[in-house]
């Protein structure tokens, strides 16, 4: 009873927080009730029974991309009255197609039956008895599906190299060591031996030769001759 | 009323169907329709829930989690896309985007 009870409350604000984050004025307003919208989704995902991806939805999507979306949405200046002003115009086909699209899935659900053989046909048991949610899926996850685990870290691996390379930009202004210049260069710095116990002034140091002071600028003459070189 | 599948589906079409109108009406704002693709990828991971706990297969919270790690990645790099666009055309409209055809 009591599990119906928050069952009922959480869908309700979270149909409440994904309704805000369409219609709301301001995209910051969004970004919150999306944070709502998903810890609400992990609430559901607990009363279910799937504690683990709970969890893991609200340190993934509210520590992570939820951040990341509140930090885009605050770093870009947006003129965000602008970026209404299709809102009333696509309202009607909007409305339309949610509506229609909503109707097939009610036919959907309303006439849909679990095959009797379904669960003849699981892939991974719940274990069930005292085993966890989490020990069970860990489980499966690091004996069954590593390969698809490993290729999901390569997946993130690859977005994480493709958002760099996007986001990466070289300033006119800045100064960068270039370090295989450093190693190329030759002539310039020599190793020499120094015998010790000789002061400077005696060895008579090799300094680098200074540049040349630059050479006061030529009035330019008239006549040409002579004077480029 | 015990809490059914049924109820989990419920839940699930009307979140998809939220996300859905929100790609129609945020026609401009690029962030608002990433938001939406986020709405709708949790969806079909509360669907892949309600299924797995249903059927008591732990498979389809595997998926539900490879599906997580697919929004992240879809969602990062839809940012960083959007960081450049904006960085270029100092505008993050929709109907520009066509411009970045190569």
């Amino acid at each position: 009873m009591i599990t119906a009870a928050a069952f009922y409350i959480f869908a309700f604000v979270l149909i409440a927080a994904a309704t805000m984050v369409v219609t709301s004025r301001n995209p910051v307003h969004s970004v919150l009730f999306l944070i709502l919208a998903f810890f609400n989704a992990a609430a559901l995902m607990l009363i279910a029974g799937a504690e683990f991806l709970a969890m893991i939805l609200v340190i993934v999507y509210v520590g992570a991309v939820a951040v990341l979306f509140l930090f885009v949405v605050m770093m870009l200046d947006i003129d965000f009255a602008r970026l209404r002003e299709g809102f009333q115009r696509y309202l009607p086909i909007g409305g339309v197609v949610g509506l229609i699209l909503l109707l097939e899935l009610a036919l959907v659900i309303g006439t849909w039956t679990t095959a009797t053989e379904a669960s003849d046909l699981r892939l991974a048991p719940n274990p069930g008895g005292g085993v966890s949610n989490t020990k069970a899926l860990g489980q499966i996850l690091y004996t069954d599906y590593v390969y698809l685990f490993q290729i999901a870290g390569l997946v993130l691996l690859v977005a994480m190299i493709g958002a760099i390379v996007l986001t990466h930009r070289r300033r006119p202004g800045t100064k960068r060591q270039d370090v295989a210049a450093q190693i190329a260069r030759s002539g310039s710095v020599n190793l020499e031996q120094v015998p010790t116990g000789v002061g400077i002034g005696e060895l008579g140091i090799r300094r680098p030769t200074l540049p040349e002071a630059p050479k006061p600028k030529q009035v330019e003459h008239a006549d040409h001759h002579g004077g480029h070189h | 009323m015990a809490v059914g599948l049924s109820h989990y589906l419920a839940v699930s079409a009307i979140l998809l169907v939220l996300g859905l109108v929100g790609i129609f009406l945020n026609r401009k704002n690029v962030i608002v329709i990433l938001m939406s693709v986020e709405l709708i990828l949790l969806a079909v991971n509360l669907n892949l829930v309600a299924f797995s706990a249903h059927l008591n297969d732990l498979a389809g919270q595997v998926f539900a989690m490879f599906v997580l790690t697919v929004a992240a990645a879809e969602a990062s790099i839809g940012l960083a896309i959007i960081v450049i666009y904006f960085r270029n055309r100092g505008s993050i409209e929709v109907e520009d985007i066509s411009t970045l055809r190569g």
